[in-house]
């Protein structure tokens, strides 16, 4: 009887040992999944389009069979940088208010609000940006409005939670007797801030700064909402452009065959920019323990 | 007198560089303050733009069970959030809280398999939406055969907000005290007991965390959702149905540009859920920082 209950309480030991590990294995899945579903359609496609013409030909018309997604790739560069030149200045200079200026009260005020700023969906930034800052843009430069710099204000706005939140645990864990320090050799608290805590942060900001630009570039549905995607070179930032990210959007509801499998090529390329993004970020986060 | 001379221009300059420095400190607090300032503004304006032009369209039609090109009903749309929440969660849930399990209880520091479990999750967390969406579309609308479904949409997201759940239940696992551990083990209960009688109680206050965040995720998402669960505004009759949620109703509504006001009204109705949610998990970080 012991020896019979001893042996289901291992059994039961045992297979839920097994379950929690198949569990854990199945982020090692997706990932897998991922890479395999992803490549394997995608490849193919930039093969036979040939790499060079799918990566460095501007020319996109999927009737005549041309896949070049050279533009894409300038329109996530364009968005991306636009968005970082906006979005990283005032969240980083927001951490450090929260971190080193505000009152706990102001904190505990404005802590929710950003929450909140990281809650609200991408379609609700893009309409936003489609109903105030596209007819802004268009009535104060005489332009369509649908632009790089319509998608770069939103995308600013987007990355900030992401950049504050990061950028503010990175200046909460320096030391205090940094600022101490800096404190007592006689500097002023603005000094002690910018010149002694900020540097002391500055891998985790760094890596604050990496997580927003992977959140712009991997961003649709606001950017797609209000960036014109048309398929050329701008010549300003008042102009439209299509990121890879849009490609895939507008498209891929009615694309067949080889239009549908270069669409999947977009993808890849997106894909492996987010991994270098990814590898860069865990060696910062590496750096910053 | 060369001297003395000498020492009032040290003083002077003295003098000067403290006031530069003063003109420096002020400039940089004055910069700070704007960023901060900026940041309310730029919240409480859209917030307030949103509210003010959607809340005076927020009918009674606009709850209507059924959806049609009168009404532009977002009732359908709803119901389906909240199968779509309920679905993702049930299959993400267990797996996510599993993993962590393993990775906090069963294993040791040092471990390959831990280490390339975390990389992964790592990996998850920063894949785009639109790759999400693509894959589901791919392995299971085209692979499994699912079609555009409630089923297809719901694994995809499951899979997407699968690293955030096992990050919050590591964390909350890792926060239980040792000593409840050895109390259980003390007393004679084997692991898998102390796991589910000690160890997930203790720690239910932060998963629950991570269930809100994922459903915060899952109300936000639409890039994912288009090309695996479709866009049909009807309730669906079985999960192989393709169903459209709050989030991808609203991208539809204002990409056919049709009924601006009704678009507003939405969004207000997507913003309050997403307060809801939000407060939701305020008050449960509370209740953790409390313990």
């Amino acid at each position: 009887m012991a020896f019979r209950r001893f042996y289901a309480h291992a059994l039961r030991e045992n297979v839920a040992h097994v379950l929690f590990a198949l569990a854990a294995c199945v982020s090692i899945v997706a990932v897998a999944l991922i890479c395999v579903f992803l490549f394997w359609s995608g490849l193919p496609a930039i093969a036979q389009i040939g790499p060079l013409e799918f990566l460095s030909g501007s020319v996109w018309h999927p009737e005549a069979g041309r896949f070049g997604v050279f533009t894409m790739i300038v329109g996530s560069v364009y968005v991306t940088a636009g968005a970082v030149v906006i979005g990283v200045p005032i969240g980083v200079l927001c951490a450090l208010f929260l971190s080193r200026f505000a009152s706990r009260r102001v904190v505990r005020l404005m802590l929710p609000g950003i929450e909140l700023l990281a809650g609200i969906p991408s379609v609700v930034y893009g309409f936003f940006g489609l109903v105030v800052i596209v007819p802004f843009i268009r009535s104060s430069f005489g332009v369509q409005g649908m632009s790089i710099l319509a998608a770069s204000l939103v995308l600013g706005i987007m990355i900030m939670p992401t950049i504050i939140a990061v950028s503010k645990a990175a200046l909460d864990a320096v030391p205090d007797h940094y600022y101490e320090g800096a404190l007592a050799l006689g500097a002023s608290h603005e000094r002690c801030a910018f010149r002694v805590v900020l540097p002391a942060a500055a891998s985790g900001v760094m890596a604050s700064v990496i997580l927003g630009v992977g959140r712009a570039i991997g961003e649709t549905m606001a950017v797609v909402m209000i960036i014109g995607n048309q398929v050329r070179l701008p010549s300003s930032i008042l102009d439209g452009i299509r990121t890879l990210t849009g490609n895939i959007v507008m498209e891929m509801g009615y694309a067949a065959e080889l239009h549908r499998e270069a669409l999947i090529g977009t993808a890849v390329v997106l894909f492996v920019f987010i991994l270098i993004i990814n590898i860069l970020f865990s060696l910062l986060k590496r750096r910053a323990k | 007198m060369p001297h003395s001379l000498d020492a009032l221009e040290r003083q002077l300059r003295a003098q000067r560089a403290r006031r530069r420095s003063r003109v420096t400190g002020l400039i940089l607090r004055l910069l700070v303050y704007l960023a901060a300032l900026t940041t309310i503004v730029v919240l409480l304006f859209i917030i307030g733009y949103i509210l003010v032009k959607g809340i005076p369209h927020i009918s009674a039609d606009l709850f209507d069970p059924t959806y049609n090109s009168q009404n532009v009903s977002l009732m359908p749309a709803l119901v389906n959030t909240l199968l779509m929440i309920v679905l993702s969660l049930a299959i993400s849930v267990p797996l996510g809280i599993g993993a962590a399990v393993y990775l906090v209880e069963y294993t040791g520091r040092g471990n390959k398999l831990v280490s390339l479990v975390r990389l992964t999750a790592e990996t998850l967390t920063g894949i785009p939406s639109i790759v999400y969406g693509l894959f589901g579309m791919l392995f299971f609308v085209t692979a499994l055969g699912w079609r555009l479904s409630l089923l297809a949409g719901s694994f995809t997201l499951a899979i997407m907000i699968l690293p955030v759940i096992m990050r919050t239940t590591e964390e909350a696992l890792k926060a239980v005290p040792d000593t409840y551990r050895e109390g259980s083990f003390g007393l004679g209960s084997g692991r898998l007991r102390t796991v589910f009688r000690i160890l997930l109680p203790a720690a239910m206050p932060g998963i629950l965390a991570g269930v809100i965040l994922g459903i915060g995720r899952i109300v936000g998402e639409s890039a994912a959702l288009l090309f695996t669960a479709g866009s049909v505004a009807s309730i669906p009759t079985s999960v192989f149905d393709s169903t459209r949620t709050l989030s991808v109703h609203m991208y539809v509504l204002s990409s056919e540009g049709l009924y601006i006001d009704k678009t507003y009204a939405t969004a207000v109705v997507l913003l309050v859920i997403v307060l809801l949610i939000n407060t939701l998990s305020a008050i449960i970080a509370r209740r953790v920082t409390k313990g």
